[in-house]
């Protein structure tokens, strides 16, 4: 088999997965918007490999020095050099002809893409090897279909579903295999229902194994690769507070770890409040005035994502003054439903809000700090409610999801998550939202509580279960995943730019004398890709066309478009599948995102031209069709290689001028202005 | 070959074959149809002109009319403009409140979609029953009556909707018999017609388009495997179909835009957010500005400088005699020159000189020397005669670009860099002359290749909170936010500062005027239209499309602060539930019958299969489609976005109760037992109807006690005033 060249080649740029990988080998908790199996493996093959963790991975271009990294960049090549018999083997059995699968193979070993992606530690080789791996064994099965039950066939139809939980559990986009997968088994369990040959039995026993091997068991897998990164991450660390406070008492080293507090509140407890949205902060005020024009000027009330003295709110009854931690006044327990105040600890001002315009959303009220040493106005009332309790029960520290709503104006305290400005210390707005709604923005929980009135109780019995974290850190991902927006007048990769190869991603190195290295598709080979994609769906056209118009073709023929339908039809619909959705998506996008779509369309490649020069063959005489096969199949393998040889420094670094300098040895190179290496 | 060219005009002349035939005229009355359009008139019409009051959206929708009234220019990010036009043409002819006219035409399309829908059940060849059932659910269905009685467009969209699947239906069922006769190609027509009227009032009827694309090519495809056709009548059928479905709505969209266009030629409130070529091509505003401004700049010209994107604010290339601090908040240092900003408004500090390098002089020659694409020029501010000049130090607030400035010589060997090359980026050949308004130019520095960009963020106080001005030394490829046009521009005449100085006070005059071609607006309106974001995303009654399906929400459209009267956007519930439950009977009975046909077992004989499908497919099919893209979407979201959605899933109501009586009901009595049910569930329907009607019409006017007692979900925002 062909093995990659770049295989012991290495350059020196390293993104944030190398870091992680030293997060799970110092177990310290940490926050990432994909699943965690390709960094467990990353991490894993850097502990076995001698790496001890302790590399800070701080920005881009700094020296490994005397770190043991190999073993992590080999692991992602390695992955990365499987690809290329995946695809050799995918095609030749879907064509079940060599030539096709060595011209699909030549296209990804020759392609400067494919091999600068997989030189690094990332998260793409392993997704891509997941993803193939998957294909390889659907087609591979559905290769076995006339041997039912038999041991291959389970051994494909599990390994399968091996792959789409590896997939999946690198990142969300191997979702898009699994859709291919299961649009495959539609399909062929439809031909399967079909078939009047087949009792009903029969169908039920195909049907459960599919369902178990590749519903359940993808989903026990998966399950289990969170369970393991739980298990091993059990240290606080930088991604806490993108968590609830319940999720927060598991982690080792987190001051809500194994502490106790009180359960209920009662008036005159101290208290930290937390937004309930994703990284929202502690509500937070301090001695600084809103500044002149924005609302009144009054003391700022914000939201602060970092512990502080200033979140600690004391809560009191609204209509008196007096000190309930008097040892002299018996305990009364805050019920939902009541009319409280909260007085700030620091500066003793009380939590106010009017129908003046919040700083930055306009259309909600401004929160203010108001009042001296508890003495304000009827502004400084709010009503405590807990979601979905009834009137006059208690209120529960960490588990209670508590509404304030503003008893003047009947608005509700919320976090809109806008960054204030220099003055306002860029800490989150907090603003007073006449649109009552259900959403995290507007509710709040307790997390620290002190009152030495009340019994402590040990959080051990808050801690959530494994299905509740397991959902939990899927919503974190999620809202992580759809809060990464273009920035306003940022420029952006657009979909329509990737199959076009209209512009790259600078790796590392941005100077003349740095060792540089330029992800970029071999353009002859991506441009190839695209204009077969035009060709399959002309070719594929005619022929369903002149099929439904009962053209009669002969048996060479009729093979030829079996293939063509077939097997290029899934090609084709995994190319769509893994390039479509990426027009619909807010998120920002980078030209990464669209290789494993290439890897499908080169493959189309393989079978198209394949098809295409057999099928001149065939129409030529016996001799003269040989030769044109033989040729047409050569030229296109030297024109790949060729452009390799041209354009292989894009991957292996260049160092030298800038290529926009028509000095460099690569200005003639640079086709497109876009291109920037 | 004559034989073979006769097979091939033979199927031309049967496409034209209509012209044969006499033109006659049969007259036939559908005293259904007749009797459900007096109902839907009676229904919509009633009582129209009250409220005398401006209701919800029709304050905007009314801003539009006025607007159309006095051709003034505007741009609507909600949608093209044919259904502000039709509204506009009700207002045409009326005194000076035309409440009344400017609700006729959405009333009346809202009354018409009653017979449609009957025609629409007719056609799918579902019994007159069946048919008339759909026709009186869509008439008492008050969430369709609130929207049609105001001036608001998804009534006339649901018409152009329902129009388009019934002359397609039509079209069809024609097909079989008869096809290329003046009726085929008239609905054939008909459809394409619809179907962009339906576009051009709402980007939405761009999904029922899609959807009878969709069904059109599924029909060709059982036509191409039809081997009693010829190749070349099925590649007739084909070119009627490309033209009538394809062509003929693009061109009637086009169209639109161009009466649009035509009418509206004052310039208006929303000019800023239009290039400086497309305002100089309106009346008024910047046209009267530039208007005979010289074409071609040239050495000495003196010209403001615009930003091409304008965003997120228009803006012009800017200086003033405040320096940089020489120290930032975060203690970064600057080089203390005079500041270089991007204002948005206009200024006499806007305007600059285009100078050769070479020469000393501000003035322009005799005759002009014109600076074309790839000079090299130095521009300086006309106030305060610095040159704009960039260096290797950060810029105030993207410390990853270089400062743009005005260059002051502190004697501190920081030499000036004042070089500029003109690129013009939408030339056509490479000796382009730039030109005035209409190119678009970068301005790459020469000593250090960095582009003059707008970063926009805004300054700080001491940058006066105008936009910051920066130099991009890696140009990623082309960004609207490097690119400047020549907005206004004069050949300066005065060496003497002084006399310059009075010279940029005064407006500027010469004799030239720009046209832009009507693709170029098009384009440009659109582009604008299609990527013009509205910023409030939160609205009091906005909801989710989850909230749509069970009507968990509606709109309180007007409120009579002192009779109590309110109208609300509030659907009859139990057609929003029976509408629910038959789609689910659909769908499971369709997977049923699909699973047990495909093991060949047949519960329903073929022909009412096919009927059980194409009903299915359309009803079905169009609710699909024009509720779950919404899922998608980020714009505000209200109640009245389902209502087409609501329209096609009441067309499956009857479908589905004649699909049960005729083949799961065997023997007389069940069948008579749900006849009568059906019976008594329409009256409980229009018992509903009554209920709501007085928040549908706005009166009479309910008390307190009543209006508790309609808040039938807890969800449901019903006013009721505080004694």
């Amino acid at each position: 088999y062909v093995t990659y060249i770049s295989l012991f080649f290495f350059s020196w740029d390293e993104t944030h997965f190398g870091k992680m990988g030293s997060y799970y080998i110092n177990r310290t908790f940490f926050f990432d918007v994909h699943p965690p199996l390709g960094k467990m493996l990353i991490g894993l093959a850097g502990y076995l490999s001698g790496y001890n963790g302790t590399f800070p991975f701080q920005k881009p271009g700094d020296r490994y020095e005397h770190h043991n990294y190999i073993g992590m960049r080999g692991f992602c090549a390695f992955l990365g050099s499987c690809l290329v018999p995946f695809a050799y083997l995918i095609v030749l059995e879907l064509s079940k002809s060599l030539s096709a699968a060595l011209l699909a193979a030549s296209i990804l070993i020759f392609d400067t893409g494919c091999i600068t992606l997989s030189q690094y530690i990332l998260l793409d080789p392993i997704l891509m090897f997941f993803l193939m791996g998957a294909v390889l064994s659907m087609v591979k099965y559905n290769s076995c279909a006339d041997r039912p039950f038999s041991a291959p066939w389970w051994f494909w139809l599990s390994l399968t579903g091996v792959n789409l939980a590896g997939a999946i559990g690198v990142k969300f986009v191997g979702l898009f295999v699994v859709l291919l997968v299961g649009l495959n088994t539609v399909y062929d369990l439809w031909e399967l229902l079909g078939d009047l040959s087949l009792s009903l039995v029969t169908l039920g026993k195909h049907l459960l194994a599919r369902v178990f091997c590749l519903i359940l068991l993808p989903l026990a897998l998966y399950t289990a690769q969170f369970a393991v990164h739980f298990a091993v991450l059990n240290k606080s660390g930088p991604g806490d507070g993108f968590f609830s406070s319940a999720f927060q008492s598991r982690l080792i080293g987190n001051n809500l770890h194994n502490v106790s507090i009180p359960e209920h509140l009662a008036y005159g407890s101290v208290i930290t409040m937390k937004n309930l949205r994703m990284a929202g902060g502690y509500l937070h005020s301090h001695w600084h005035l809103y500044p002149e024009g924005v609302g009144a000027r009054q003391q700022q009330v914000t939201a602060y994502l970092h512990k502080d003295l200033n979140n600690l709110w004391v809560i009191k009854k609204h209509d008196s003054n007096t000190d309930h931690l008097d040892p002299s006044c018996s305990v009364e327990f805050v019920r939902h439903g009541d009319v409280i105040r909260l007085e700030h600890k620091e500066t003793s001002r009380n939590l106010h809000s009017h129908q003046h315009e919040a700083p930055m959303t306009r259309k909600h009220f401004q929160v203010t700090g108001y009042g001296i040493n508890g003495t304000g106005d009827a502004n400084d009332f709010w009503r405590i409610e807990v979601v979905g309790r009834k009137a006059g029960k208690r209120i529960k520290v960490l588990r209670s999801q508590i509404r304030l709503t503003h008893l003047a104006t009947g608005c509700i305290l919320g976090s809109s998550g806008k960054t204030l400005p220099k003055w306002g210390w860029e800490q989150v707005e907090v603003t007073c939202t006449p649109y009552v709604k259900e959403t995290p923005n507007a509710l709040w929980n307790v997390e620290d509580h002190i009152n030495p009135k009340l019994p402590n109780i040990s959080l051990d019995v808050l801690k959530p279960s494994f299905p509740e974290i397991l959902l939990e850190s899927h919503m974190v991902m999620i809202r992580g995943n759809s809060g990464l927006k273009p920035k306003e007048n940022e420029v952006t990769s657009k979909p329509w730019h990737w199959p076009i190869n209209y512009q790259g991603l600078r790796f590392s190195g941005v100077n003349e004398t740095d060792h540089r290295v330029y992800l970029l598709g071999n353009p002859v080979v991506w441009w190839l890709n695209l204009v077969t994609i035009g060709l399959y769906l002309l070719m594929a056209t005619c022929t369903i066309v002149a099929i439904k118009r009962g053209v009669q073709l002969t048996v060479e023929f009729k093979e030829l478009s079996e293939v063509l339908l077939h097997s290029g039809g899934k090609m084709m619909l995994g190319w769509l599948l893994h390039y479509l959705p990426f027009f619909m998506m807010g998120r920002v996008l980078y030209f990464h995102h669209y290789f494993p779509a290439m890897l499908f369309s080169s493959m189309l490649t393989g079978i198209t031209w394949d098809t295409l020069l057999k099928f001149c063959a065939g129409c030529l005489s016996c001799s003269v069709g040989k030769r044109v096969y033989t040729y047409g199949t050569l030229a296109l393998m030297l024109l790949i290689v060729y452009s390799f040889y041209l354009f292989h420094p894009l991957s292996y670094g260049m160092v030298g001028p800038m290529a926009s300098d028509p000095n460099s040895p690569m200005a003639g190179l640079r086709w497109l202005e876009s291109w920037e290496f | 070959l004559g034989n073979h060219s006769s097979s091939l005009t033979k199927p031309f002349c049967r496409m034209l074959g209509f012209l044969k035939q006499p033109v006659v005229v049969t007259a036939e009355i559908n005293m259904n149809l007749v009797a459900l359009t007096v109902m839907g008139l009676v229904n919509r019409f009633w009582a129209l002109s009250y409220p005398r009051a401006v209701v919800f959206d029709e304050v905007y929708y009314g801003q539009f009319v006025s607007l159309y009234m006095k051709r003034i220019f505007f741009v609507d990010d909600s949608g093209p403009p044919f259904g502000h036009m039709l509204l506009a043409f009700g207002g045409r002819y009326s005194m000076n409140v035309p409440i009344w006219s400017l609700r006729l035409l959405p009333a009346l399309s809202g009354a018409l979609c009653v017979p449609l829908a009957y025609q629409i059940l007719v056609e799918l060849h579902f019994s007159h029953c069946a048919a008339f059932g759909a026709a009186l659910l869509i008439l008492f269905e008050n969430s369709l009556i609130t929207q049609s009685r105001l001036m608001l467009l998804e009534s006339v969209l649901i018409f152009f909707i329902l129009l388009a699947i019934l002359s397609y239906l039509k079209f069809y069922n024609l097909q079989k018999c008869s096809p290329f006769t003046a009726g085929w190609w008239f609905w054939l027509l008909l459809t394409g017609v619809a179907c962009s009227c339906a576009v051009g009032v709402k980007y939405m009827g761009l999904f029922t388009y899609m959807l009878l694309l969709a069904t059109a090519g599924v029909h060709f495809w059982h036509l191409i495997g039809d081997q009693t056709l010829s190749n070349v009548s099925v590649f007739c059928h084909l070119l009627a179909r490309g033209l009538t479905l394809v062509v003929v709505p693009v061109a009637m969209y086009l169209s639109f835009f161009y009466v649009h266009l035509t009418l509206l030629y004052r310039s208006g409130p929303h000019d800023q957010i239009m290039t400086s070529a497309f305002q100089a091509s309106l009346e008024g505003g910047l046209a009267r500005i530039t208007q005979g401004q010289p074409l071609e700049v040239a050495y000495g010209s003196q010209i403001t400088l615009r930003n091409v994107l304008g965003k997120p604010v228009p803006c012009w290339l800017h200086s003033h005699k405040n320096t940089y601090p020489i120290r930032y908040e975060n203690g970064r240092g600057s080089s203390h020159q005079q500041q270089v900003t991007c204002y948005p408004f206009k200024d006499v500090n806007n305007w600059w000189i285009v100078k050769d390098p070479g020469m000393q002089q501000l003035v322009v020659s005799n005759p002009p020397r014109p600076v074309r694409h790839g000079h090299i020029v130095q521009l300086v501010h006309g106030i305060t005669t610095r040159y704009l000049n960039t260096h290797d130090v950060a810029a105030p607030l993207s410390p990853h670009s270089q400062e743009i400035s005005c260059y002051i010589d502190y004697n501190i060997s920081m030499p000036a860099q004042n070089l500029w090359r003109v690129e013009i980026v939408n030339r056509e050949s490479d000796t382009d002359v730039w030109k005035t308004i209409l190119s678009e130019v970068r301005f790459v520095h020469v000593n250090t290749s960095a582009v003059l960009k707008l970063s926009g963020a805004s300054l700080p106080e001491w940058g006066y909170r105008q936009l910051e001005i920066i130099g991009e030394k890696l140009s990623k490829g082309y960004h609207q936010s490097m690119l400047w046009n020549v907005e206004e521009h004069r050949y300066g005449k005065s060496q003497e500062q002084k006399e310059r100085e009075v010279e940029l006070h005064s407006p500027t005059q010469a004799d030239i005027s720009k046209n832009l071609s009507f693709m170029a607006r098009f384009t440009e309106l659109q582009w604008k239209i299609l990527t013009l974001k509205n910023e409030d995303t939160e609205h009091k009654y906005s909801s989710s499309p989850l909230d749509w399906i069970t009507m968990d929400t509606n709109i309180a459209y007007w409120f009579h602060p002192i009779s109590g009267a309110q109208i609300h956007l509030i659907g009859n519930i139990l057609t929003w539930a029976s509408a629910n439950v038959a789609t689910l009977v659909y769908v499971c009975l369709f997977l049923w019958y699909l699973l047990r046909r495909r093991r060949k077992i047949c519960d329903i004989p073929e022909d009412a299969w096919r009927l059980w499908v194409s009903a299915g497919g359309l009803c079905v099919g169009g609710w699909a489609v024009n509720y779950f893209p919404f899922f998608m979407m980020e714009k505000t979201l209200f109640l009245y976005h389902y209502l087409p959605a609501l329209t096609f899933q009441i067309l499956l109501i009857p479908v589905v109760l004649q699909h049960l009586t005729d083949h799961l009901c065997r023997s007389q009595l069940p069948k008579n037992m749900f006849s009568a049910l059906i019976v008594a569930w329409f009256s409980s329907i229009y018992l509903v109807y009554r209920t709501f009607s007085p928040l549908t019409y706005g009166e009479p006017i309910l008390s307190a006690a009543e209006l508790r007692a309609l808040r039938w979900k807890d969800s449901w925002d019903i006013l009721i005033r505080k004694h």
